[in-house]
């Protein structure tokens, strides 16, 4: 590499992460601010802190969220996994082609249109039916629908470059379909289903716009309850929560790349 | 027990438009080392994957120790397979691994522990069980998986390209440990090989494939010296095939001709001009043209030292005996 | 395996399928603000009808493709040299320099969009920071604006556009650079006639990746932009949680769709080769 070009991939890159992260580096530092004003600096401080989690309010919707993002993500990874698995493993079946186009949609749906549309399914269900109530329920159901697409998605590539002899030979020693695939197909594919639950629990904690149209008048997540503080103007207090989101989400990125390196190293990188 | 451990009745399968193998009959004996030895698509992989079961056969019966195998699923049959690469589990040790299929089968932990052992040993892989995979050689993973498929002692040990994964000096040794191990145990080895070198060198038996049928049947030396068509002669060794009639052919191995400055006192004689040498050090192989008729290919030991015995250019006498060639009708 | 089959797919059709026959057979409905639900089920163009007539929608169907389009373009001309620098980088740096794209993406989107609010905003620390520097003494605001809605559509969205790009260019074969310019081609021809097409199923993934959500996004005009500026998801958004106004907000839905249905079908064509190509 000639000196020009690493100086251009240098600049281009410290430009890059600088337009990626001092935004969010402010964040953090804003969380420590003694000043109401967001935008003006006051001094360092921890009250913001303490505030938040006294924040009843704030603190029931994050375990709202929680309990979605969690029966959402695992819900999501199985259905994903079969969804992922038919469409890697079985070439031919009655309505193959919608199968795979209903896969991947959600995930390029505009999600306002998704809301809209899994509203009125939750309304006329409960005009016909009389239920489920609009709450824990009709948000898990919104959530698993769009985040299966991400698992099944990251399932079907891993299966796609997956060796099938791997299963052939597994057959071939005695192992039943079955135990095939508990034994040696999904051993193989696990760090695919971890990171696609990690997405999938991410992407239930982030969301706002379905959940806002699903979720009744009872319910309230941790995105909404953000948001409605955010639409008033800048707020400490969410400067706190989304250091904590930061932390979190850094940490797992980390801890997830360092273990995947490891088992990637001691099956080898082939 | 008695009769042909492998039988095969008129087996045929297709892919699509693709027909990969077209009505083949086969019988294999206990306790050979056989071997199917053809081209790239000429259906001895989908053969081999039909004795293993990943593929159905379309029409035809396959009968393994006398017991109708067709429609049986892999995880059934008495038939254990070492893939061409290898297909080791990489989540799982060298022990793991080779105890696979006892597990599945039951075996208590004591006797697998003590079979994978055993097994390992066998391979000359003693104490290597807590590896992993992509901690092995090339050598050893190849072994792995044939401890793997040995371990479960089945009834016909399939191998698919045994040596084509390794490099050539592993190779030779390989090949012989593979047939030690063979007569040693007194099982039956079906090998699937494009290498006609390998095929001849192990096989105690072998069928030459092409377009999905068998050409030919019968040991090394049969199919060598006696070739049954113009392919035959032609994909195993080298051979001269000269036309003698309409439709009849004369296949003349090139290390059967005698070269010789003077008329050699063999039966048959023809003159020519040496038009190419390819020097091999051993031997060297001459084009020699009859003529304006064809040219013929004719190895000769180098046993003088000194000199090169014959240059280009040279006009020389090729001789060979009344049975050197083998007559062709296809 | 029927099972395996039956499962995602019935799920898909209940939750997925067949709430999109429900905005189609609303969006034919007529308000009815005393009723509750407040609809009256029909076969009427009405809302289609205003949809096409009013110069309001127009605007914001008009404005939505435009601030989409140009924010995607913003997006590749700063994706592109980054997926390039980090595709060329070591191989050992390479996956940092990759998660450090991603990792903006695993915290919360609303949360990103909301960092911006304290930098635009009047007395915010971009303003301050140029009336301090004495680079702008009289800097506008520009939260409230559509410069707003570009900047958080670009910050949002910005590592869709990378990973893909990263991914084509990662995979390209970097002697045919050299070839290139072993049969006589300059850096930059070289990069147009190679690099370029070969990394473009990257590029088209990537904008499809940025442009069809942005065209239906709400959280980033709601928060950054002005009362000016109308995108259209805002006004599916207003109109059904404000006006309550359903079938005309399923009406805006169904446009939406029939808008993103080319690009939506051409990225589940490229996803599905690109897959089938591994």
């Amino acid at each position: 590499m000639t000196i020009g070009r690493a100086r251009f991939a240098f600049t281009v890159l410290a430009f890059g992460y600088a337009f990626l992260y001092l935004p969010i580096a402010l964040v953090i530092v804003y969380s420590f601010n003694e000043s109401r004003l967001v935008t003006v600096w006051g001094g360092f401080s921890t009250k913001w802190w303490i505030a938040l989690f006294h924040n009843d309010a704030m603190l029931d919707a994050a375990w709202l969220s929680l309990r979605i993002a969690l029966v959402s993500a695992t819900l999501a990874t199985a259905l994903g996994l079969a969804a992922g698995y038919v469409l890697a493993r079985v070439p031919r079946f009655i309505g193959r082609t919608l199968f795979a186009s209903l896969v991947i949609a959600p995930m390029v749906m505009p999600e306002v249109v998704m809301g809209i549309s899994m509203l009125l399914l939750f309304v006329g269900s409960d005009q016909l039916l009389g239920g489920p109530e609009r709450g824990f329920l009709s948000i898990t159901a919104a959530h698993v629908t769009f985040s299966l697409a991400f698992v099944a998605i990251v399932v079907q590539a891993r299966l796609a470059d997956f060796d099938r002899t791997l299963e052939e030979a597994a057959m071939d020693l005695g192992a039943t379909p079955w135990t095939t695939f508990v034994t040696v197909t999904l051993p193989m594919i696990a760090p695919a289903l971890v990171s696609g639950w990690l997405l999938a629990f991410t992407l239930s904690l982030d969301d706002l716009i379905l959940t806002q149209f699903v979720a009744g008048a009872q319910s309230q997540t941790l995105p909404m309850r953000v948001y409605s503080s955010v639409r008033l103007g800048v707020d400490p207090q969410i400067n706190v929560l989304a250091t904590i989101v930061i932390a979190v989400a850094a940490s797992t990125l980390i801890a997830s790349t360092v273990l995947t390196r490891r088992i990637v190293d001691k099956r080898g990188a082939r | 027990m008695s009769g042909p451990i492998v039988k095969i009745d008129g087996v045929a399968k297709s892919f699509g438009a693709v027909q990969a193998v077209a009505g083949v009959d086969l019988e294999i004996a206990r306790g050979e080392l056989f071997a199917l030895l053809g081209g790239s698509g000429c259906g001895k992989t989908t053969l081999l994957r039909m004795l293993a079961g990943f593929e159905t056969p379309d029409s035809g019966r396959i009968v393994i120790d006398g017991q109708d195998m067709t429609g049986v699923p892999p995880h059934l049959r008495p038939v254990n397979m070492m893939f061409q690469s290898y297909a080791l589990f990489p989540h799982l040790d060298v022990a793991n691994n080779v105890g696979y299929g006892l597990k599945r089968e039951g075996v208590a932990k004591t006797e697998i522990a003590e079979r994978v052992a055993a097994a390992l040993a066998l391979v000359k892989l003693d104490g290597l069980g807590a590896r992993r995979p992509a901690q092995l050689s090339g050598g050893q993973r190849q072994r792995v998986a044939l401890a793997r498929a040995l371990v479960k002692r089945p009834k016909l040990l399939l191998l698919d390209e045994p040596l084509a994964a390794l490099d050539r000096k592993l190779r030779e040794g390989t090949r012989f440990e593979l047939v030690r191990l063979q007569e040693q145990l007194e099982l039956t080895f079906v090998m699937v090989t494009h290498d006609q070198e390998e095929a001849m060198g192990m096989a105690s038996r072998l069928a030459v494939m092409k377009d999905g049928r068998i050409v030919q049947t019968g040991t090394p030396h049969d199919v060598y010296e006696r070739p049954a068509t113009r392919f035959v002669a032609d994909f195993i060794g080298v051979a001269n095939i000269l036309q003698t009639a309409p439709r009849r052919w004369l296949a003349l191995r090139p290390e059967k001709i005698v070269l010789a400055a003077n008329r050699p006192a063999t039966a048959h004689a023809a003159t020519g001009k040496i038009v190419d040498i390819a020097y091999e050090g051993d031997r060297s192989l001459y084009r020699v043209a009859i003529g304006n008729g064809p040219v013929m290919l004719v190895a000769q030991m180098n046993t003088e030292r000194v000199r090169e015995s014959h240059r280009r250019g040279d006009a020389v006498w090729l001789g060979w005996s009344d049975d050197a060639g083998q007559p062709l009708e296809e | 395996m029927r099972l395996v089959i039956a499962l995602p797919y019935l799920w898909l059709v209940v939750f997925f399928l067949l709430p999109l026959g429900l905005v189609l057979g609303l969006s034919l409905a007529t308000n009815a603000p005393d009723l509750a639900p407040p609809v009256e089920l029909g076969l009427s163009f009405a809302s289609f009808k205003l949809l096409f007539t009013d110069d309001l929608y127009l605007a914001a169907w008009l404005s939505s493709l435009r601030i989409a389009a140009t924010s995607t373009l913003v997006c590749l001309l700063l994706g592109y040299p980054m997926a390039y620098a980090i595709a060329r980088a070591t191989p050992p740096r390479r996956p940092l320099l990759l998660m450090l794209v991603i990792l903006p993406f695993w915290t919360s989107f609303l949360i990103r969009v909301y960092a911006w609010m304290g930098l635009l905003a009047e007395n915010g620390i971009l303003n301050q920071f140029l009336r301090w520097s004495g680079l702008m003494s009289d800097p506008g605001t520009i939260l409230g604006t559509e410069w707003a809605i570009h900047l958080g559509i670009v910050y949002a969205y910005l590592p869709f556009m990378v990973l893909p790009l990263y991914t084509a260019l990662e995979k390209l074969d970097w002697s045919l650079l050299e070839a290139a310019s072993d049969l006589g081609a300059r850096p930059l021809p070289a990069f147009l006639t190679v690099t370029l097409p070969l990394s473009l199923p990257g590029i088209v993934a990537g904008c499809l990746l940025v442009f069809i959500p942005a065209v239906g996004e709400f959280v980033i005009p709601d928060l950054l932009g002005g009362t000016r500026t109308l995108m259209i998801g805002k006004v599916l958004w207003d109109e059904f949680f404000t006006n309550s106004d359903w079938p005309l907000a399923s009406a805006v839905a169904i446009c939406l769709l029939i808008l993103l249905v080319g690009p939506i079908l051409l990225f589940q064509r490229q996803q599905q080769r690109s897959l089938e190509r591994t």
